[in-house]
C-alpha cells in the first residue's frame, strides 16, 4: 500500500534533453550517416547560395542605359534588361498611355475578391456571382475599348503579365461552371447524359494542352461556317476552357462524393427538385470541400499558360523570350529574363499552394468537429 | 516501496526505480517507482492525460526515459538494439485502437512476427496461431483482413497476435475504450481468462472497475505524472486514501 | 373492396409529368442536338477545306517527307514517308518519357524519403527543392536546361570530360559505347542462368523460411550472383567487350553514344520537375501509413528494417502508385513541350513539320491526339487493375 497526497514540483528537463546542444545532437549530428550528411548539405549551400546572392544582387547592375554597361569583369545579372523594358514585360504591346485600363480593371477585381474575404460580409454569393458574370464584361470594355469613348486596343496588343493573368483568370472563370455541370452529367442516372460527359472528360484529360492549343488554331477555324473567323486569343481561350473544365469536373466529382449520401436523401426527402437540391444543399456543401483542389488545378492552368508562346500569343514568357531576347541591343541576357519570369510565376505559384494548404487544414479540422 | 529498491532481483518482472520522462520541457513522468512480481495482475488507473501511457510505453521502450531505471525480467532497458528485440519479445503490447496490420489476413497478423523474429517454420507459426485464435474465440476469421472485422474481434485478434509471441508481461493500454459498449465484455472476457490461467505477468491500463475488482492483485491510480495512491482493489475502491483518488472515483461511478 | 384493388397497378402520372419518360425524352433531345452539331461542323470543315483546297484522307502518310530529323532510333532520312515519320515521333516521344520515368521516380523516392529524414538540414533542402521545381512552369525549366545551361557549355574541343571518356559541350553529352566481341556472348548467357538461379534461390529461400524459419540473405547473394558470375566468365573468355570512347575529331566527337543537347536539356527538366511532385506522393504516401503500425510492429519485436519490409512499404505502395502513375501520364503529355526547343518528339515532327508541310490539320491533329489518348486509357486500364486488386486484398 502506498498513498501521497503530495503533487511532486515540476522539475525542469535534465540539460542533455534540451537546449541549442540537444537540438543539433538529436536532429543533425545523431549519427556517423547524419554527420556526413550535414556537412554535405552544408558543402551545397555552400556551393549554391554564395554565388547566387553574389550574381543576384552584389553584383547586379541595376540601372543601365546600354548593355555596355552590364558587361565587364565582375559584373553579375543585369536587371537593367527587365527594368528597362518592363513596360512590355507586364502589358506587351498595350500602348502606355492607355495602362491605367487594365490597371483599373486589376485594381476593380483585387477589391471586389477582397469583399470575399471579410468574414462578416453579408450576401458573398452575389458578389461571387459579380465576380464571375459581370466583372468580366467590365473588364473587357476597359481593356479592349471601342465604346464609351475608349479606344480600342486589339487583342493582338495586349501581352506580358497581364496577358498571363487574363489567360489564367478566364480560363478558370469560364471553366468552372463548365465543370460543375460535367461533373453533376458524369454522376447522372441517365445513360445517355453520363456517357457524354464521361467521354468529353477523359477526352480532354488524356491529351496534352499543346495538342489542344494547336487544335483551337489550326482546327478550329475549319469548323465554323465560312468567313465567321475571330481572333487567335479568342481561340486559344476556347481550347484552355475546355481543357480546364475537364480537370475542374474531376475535382467537383471528388467533392460531390465526399458529400454523405443521407443529404441526398434528406433533399429529395424535403421535396426539393433535382435543380433545387443540388443548388441549394448539395453543390454549396461540395464546392466548399474543393476549394483547395480548384486552387491546385488552377496553380496547374497558371503555369500552362506559358504554352500559348508556341503558338504566337505574347505572354509573360513569350515577351520575355522572344521579344526581349532578339532585340539586338540587347543581346546576351536571357538568363536574367528566364530567371525574372521563373521569379514572377514562383511568388504566384507558391503563395497559391500555401493558401491552398492552409484551406484545406481549415476544412480538415471543421470536419472533425 | 517507497523506498526504492536498489538492487536487482530476479523475482521482479518489472520495477521502476525513480523513472522520470519529460517531453521537451514538460515533466510527464515524476519519480516513478514500481515493483512487479511475476505473475501479478495490475490495473492502472487515473484521469486522462495523467501518464497512464506514457508508463506502459516506456516499459517496451517505445518511448525513452530520461532518468531512472527500469529493469525488465532482471535486465535493465538501454535502448541497445539487441536488448531491445529480446525485450520487445519478452513484453506483449495491446494498443487502444488494435493496429493490426490491414494489408495482411488475420493469420498473416499472426505468424509475422514468430516466422521473423523467431524464426519459427511457418506450419508450426500457423498452428500456434490457430490455437490462439481458439482461445480468443475466433478461429473461422483467420483468412479474413482486419477490416472485414468488427472492433471487439480486431482486438481479441490483437491479443492473440501478441500471445503468439508467448511473452512473459503483457500490457494493456485502454484495450476496451475504443470499442461499442457491446463489445466490451468479449474482449474483456478474453482477458480475465488470460488472467485465470495464471503466470503471466499484467499491467492494465483501463477504468473497467468490474474487471480490476475481479482480477487485480493491486490498483495504482496516477495523476499529474505521478503515482498517487496504490492498493489492492478491495480497499482501493472502498476506503480510498487520498482526496484525488476519491475525486476520480466519485467522477466515474457518477458516468 | 380491398382484395378488388389488389390486381390494381399503382396508378401513373401522365405521361408528360413521368420522370422516367421526361428522362427519356430529355436524352433523346441531347442525342438530337449533339448529332446536329456534329454535322455542322463536318459539313462546314468540307467545305472550308474545299475552299482552301486541301486534300483529305490518309494519302499523305505515304508520301516523301522530304525533311531530316535530328535524331531517330530507326533509319530515316529525307526519302522516307510521314507515315515513318509518325512512328519516328511516337519512338522518341517513347524514349525521353521512359527515360524521364526512370530518372524521376528514382530521384523522386530519394527527395521524397529525405523529405521525412530526421536530419533536419536535408529535410530543409528537400523541402527547397519541391517548393522551387514545382511552383516553376515546365517550359522556363525546360529553356533554362536548354539555352542557359547547355547552350553555355564550352565548345567540342575545351569539352568537360569525366576520365576522358564522358563528355559535355554544346554539342550535346557523349557517352562511351559498349562494343561486343565474338566470345561476349558467353558472358550474356551466363547473366542469363544467373538470373534464372536468382529466381529459383528466391523461391527455395522463401519454402526454406517457411520450413525452418531461418531466412536467407537474398538480396545480396542474388546481387552477388548477378555481378560476380557473369564477370568471372567475362574474365575468364578474355574480356570481349571493348568501349567505343567518344574522340574528337576536327571540330567535334566522333564514336560513343551521343545525347542531343534537346534530349539532355528536356530529360533534365522532365526528371526535375516530376521529381518533385513525385517526392511529394512518396512522402505523404509512408506518412499515410499511422504510426501505431510502426510501433505495433517494434512492440512485436521486429527490427526496424523488418518493420520497414513488412509493415511500411507495403502499405504505403497501395496509397502512393495510383497518383505516381498519374505523374507518368503527366510526364509523357508533357513531354509534348519538346517542341520548343525542337526535340523531335511526335508533336514536334508530326503536329509541326509534316502539318505544316500537307496542311491536313484534322488528320495530323486527330492522330497525334489517338496517340495520347490510347496511352492514357492504358494507363487508366492498369489503374483500374491495381485498385481493383488492392481492394480485393484489403476488404
Ligand atoms: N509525444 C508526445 N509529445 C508531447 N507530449 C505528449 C506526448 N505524448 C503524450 N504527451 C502528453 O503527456 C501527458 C501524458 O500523456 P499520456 O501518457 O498519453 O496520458 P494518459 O494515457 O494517462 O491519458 C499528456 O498531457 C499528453 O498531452
Ligand atoms: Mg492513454
Amino acid at each position: 500500500m502506498y498513498i501521497t497526497d503530495k503533487i511532486l514540483p515540476e522539475l525542469p528537463a535534465p540539460s542533455s534533453s534540451k537546449g541549442v546542444l540537444h537540438w543539433l545532437k538529436t536532429n543533425l549530428f545523431s549519427s556517423p550517416v547524419n554527420i556526413l550528411i550535414t556537412f554535405l548539405g552544408l558543402f551545397l549551400i555552400y556551393k549554391i547560395v554564395p554565388p547566387a546572392i553574389q550574381w543576384a544582387f552584389i553584383d547586379a547592375t541595376w540601372v543601365a542605359d546600354t548593355r555596355e554597361e552590364c558587361l565587364g569583369e565582375g559584373k553579375g545579372a543585369c536587371w537593367a534588361y527587365i527594368s528597362n523594358r518592363f513596360g512590355q514585360v507586364m502589358y506587351g504591346f498595350y500602348p502606355p498611355e492607355e495602362y491605367w485600363r487594365p490597371n483599373l480593371a486589376g485594381i476593380l477585381l483585387i477589391l471586389l475578391t477582397s469583399l470575399l474575404f471579410i468574414k462578416q460580409m453579408p450576401k458573398k454569393v452575389w458578389i461571387g456571382a459579380f465576380i464571375l458574370l459581370v466583372f468580366p464584361f467590365i473588364a473587357y470594355f476597359l481593356i479592349h475599348g471601342g465604346s464609351f469613348g475608349l479606344s480600342e486596343v486589339g487583342t493582338d496588343k495586349w501581352g506580358g503579365l497581364m496577358l498571363t493573368l487574363i489567360i489564367s483568370l478566364v480560363g478558370i472563370a469560364a471553366a468552372l461552371p463548365l465543370g460543375i455541370i460535367l461533373a453533376l452529367g458524369r454522376r447522372s442516372t441517365m445513360p445517355v447524359v453520363k456517357s457524354i460527359c464521361v467521354i468529353f472528360i477523359e477526352f480532354w484529360r488524356g491529351v496534352p494542352l499543346i495538342t489542344v492549343l494547336f487544335m483551337a488554331s489550326v482546327m478550329l477555324p475549319l469548323f465554323l461556317p465560312e468567313g465567321s473567323d475571330f481572333d487567335k486569343l479568342a481561340r486559344a481561350m476556347i481550347g484552355i476552357i475546355l481543357f480546364q473544365a475537364a480537370y475542374v469536373a474531376e475535382v467537383v466529382r471528388g467533392g460531390l462524393q465526399a458529400i454523405p449520401k443521407g443529404q441526398y436523401e434528406a433533399s429529395v426527402a424535403m421535396g426539393l427538385s433535382y435543380w433545387k437540391s443540388m443548388n441549394l444543399i448539395i453543390l454549396p456543401q461540395a464546392l466548399k470541400l474543393v476549394i483547395p483542389g480548384l486552387v491546385n488545378t488552377f496553380i496547374a492552368l497558371f503555369k500552362d499558360t506559358t504554352l500559348v508562346l508556341i503558338i504566337g500569343l505574347f505572354d509573360l514568357l513569350a515577351i520575355i523570350e522572344n521579344v526581349l531576347g532578339s532585340d539586338s541591343s540587347w543581346l546576351g541576357f536571357f538568363t536574367e529574363g528566364l530567371v525574372f519570369a521563373a521569379f514572377v510565376f514562383w511568388i504566384f505559384c507558391f503563395s497559391m499552394s500555401r493558401y491552398s494548404m492552409a484551406l484545406e487544414r481549415k476544412l480538415d479540422t471543421g470536419h472533425k468537429h | 516501496m517507497s523506498e526504492a529498491n536498489k538492487q536487482t532481483d530476479q523475482k521482479f518482472a518489472l520495477q521502476m526505480i525513480n523513472v522520470n520522462k519529460w517531453y521537451g520541457d514538460f515533466h510527464v513522468l515524476k519519480d516513478i517507482n514500481l515493483d512487479v512480481t511475476q505473475g501479478e495482475r495490475i490495473v492502472i488507473c487515473g484521469p486522462s492525460g495523467s501518464g497512464k501511457s506514457t508508463v506502459i510505453r516506456c516499459i517496451n521502450h517505445l518511448e525513452e526515459h530520461q532518468q531512472g531505471q527500469i529493469i525488465v525480467d532482471g535486465i535493465e532497458i538501454t535502448g541497445d538494439v539487441k536488448q531491445l528485440e529480446k525485450l520487445r519479445t519478452d513484453v506483449g503490447m495491446c494498443f487502444q485502437h488494435f493496429n493490426l496490420f490491414p494489408h495482411l489476413s488475420i493469420l498473416d497478423n499472426l505468424t509475422l512476427a514468430p516466422r521473423w523474429v523467431k524464426k519459427i517454420p511457418k506450419a508450426e507459426a500457423e498452428a500456434t496461431a490457430m490455437k490462439y485464435l481458439e482461445r480468443v474465440k475466433i478461429p473461422d476469421q483467420a483468412n479474413k483482413f482486419p477490416g472485414q472485422l468488427s472492433g471487439g474481434q480486431q482486438q481479441r485478434v490483437a491479443i492473440a497476435r501478441s500471445l503468439c509471441m508467448d511473452p512473459k508481461v503483457m500490457l494493456f493500454d485502454e484495450p476496451t475504450s475504443a470499442l461499442d459498449p457491446e463489445m466490451i465484455s468479449e474482449v474483456l472476457d478474453v482477458m480475465i481468462e488470460l488472467a485465470d490461467e495464471g503466470g503471466m505477468t499484467m499491467l492494465c491500463v483501463t477504468h473497467e472497475m468490474g474487471f480490476a475488482k475481479q482480477v487485480a492483485d493491486r490498483v495504482i491510480f496516477m495523476d499529474a505524472g505521478q503515482i498517487i495512491e496504490e492498493n489492492t482493489p478491495n480497499e482501493f475502491f472502498n476506503n480510498p486514501q487520498s482526496e484525488r483518488t476519491q475525486l476520480f472515483l466519485s467522477q466515474i461511478i457518477a458516468h | 373492396m380491398a382484395e378488388n384493388n389488389t390486381h390494381l397497378k399503382p396508378s401513373k402520372p401522365p405521361i408528360w409529368n413521368d420522370p422516367k419518360y421526361r428522362s427519356l425524352f430529355f436524352q433523346a433531345l441531347l442525342m438530337f442536338g449533339l448529332g446536329l452539331f456534329i454535322y455542322t461542323i463536318v459539313q462546314n470543315t468540307l467545305t472550308n477545306m474545299e475552299a482552301r483546297g486541301i486534300s483529305t484522307g490518309f494519302a499523305f502518310m505515304s508520301e516523301k517527307s522530304g525533311f531530316d530529323i535530328l535524331q531517330s532510333l530507326i533509319p530515316f532520312n529525307s526519302d522516307s514517308t510521314y507515315g515513318r515519320t509518325f512512328i519516328v515521333g511516337i519512338l522518341n516521344t517513347l524514349l525521353v518519357s521512359a527515360l524521364g520515368i526512370f530518372f524521376a521516380t528514382i530521384l523522386g523516392f530519394l527527395i521524397g524519403v529525405a523529405r521525412l529524414s530526421n536530419n533536419w538540414l536535408l529535410s530543409k533542402i528537400a523541402t527547397v527543392y519541391i517548393e522551387t521545381f514545382r511552383n516553376i512552369p515546365l517550359l522556363i525549366q525546360i529553356f533554362f536546361w536548354y539555352i542557359v545551361v547547355l547552350r553555355a557549355m564550352p565548345s567540342a574541343r575545351n569539352s568537360h570530360s569525366l576520365f576522358d571518356s564522358f563528355f559535355l559541350n554544346v554539342r550535346g553529352l557523349y557517352l562511351p559505347a559498349p562494343v561486343t566481341e565474338s566470345g561476349f556472348i558467353y558472358t550474356v548467357i551466363t547473366f542469363i542462368i544467373a538470373l534464372i538461379a536468382v529466381f529459383i534461390l528466391k523461391n527455395w529461400a522463401k519454402k526454406r523460411q517457411e520450413a525452418t524459419g531461418q531466412p536467407f540473405p537474398v538480396l545480396l547473394t542474388s546481387l552477388g550472383l548477378l555481378i560476380l558470375a557473369p564477370l568471372l566468365v567475362f574474365l575468364v573468355t578474355g574480356s570481349p567487350l571493348t568501349w567505343d570512347v567518344p574522340v574528337l575529331k576536327g571540330f567535334n566527337f566522333k564514336g560513343g553514344i551521343s545525347v542531343i543537347p534537346e534530349l539532355f536539356a528536356l530529360l533534365l527538366a522532365l526528371t526535375i520537375y516530376t521529381a518533385a511532385f513525385i517526392a511529394e506522393i512518396v512522402r505523404s504516401g509512408i506518412k499515410a501509413v499511422s504510426h501505431g503500425q510502426t510501433e505495433a510492429a517494434l512492440s512485436l519485436g521486429l527490427t526496424p528494417s523488418q518493420t520497414l519490409r513488412f509493415v511500411v512499404i507495403p502499405q504505403a505502395m497501395r496509397v502512393i502508385i495510383p497518383p505516381m502513375t498519374s505523374q507518368y501520364l503527366n510526364l509523357l503529355k508533357n513531354s509534348s513541350l519538346a517542341t520548343a526547343i525542337g526535340y523531335p518528339d511526335l508533336v514536334s515532327v508530326f503536329m509541326g513539320t509534316t502539318l505544316n508541310q500537307t496542311g491536313q490539320a484534322v488528320e495530323i491533329i486527330m492522330m497525334t491526339m489517338t496517340v495520347y489518348l490510347t496511352f492514357s486509357l492504358l494507363i487508366s486500364a492498369f489503374m483500374n487493375w491495381y485498385n481493383a486488386k488492392m481492394a480485393l486484398t484489403e476488404r
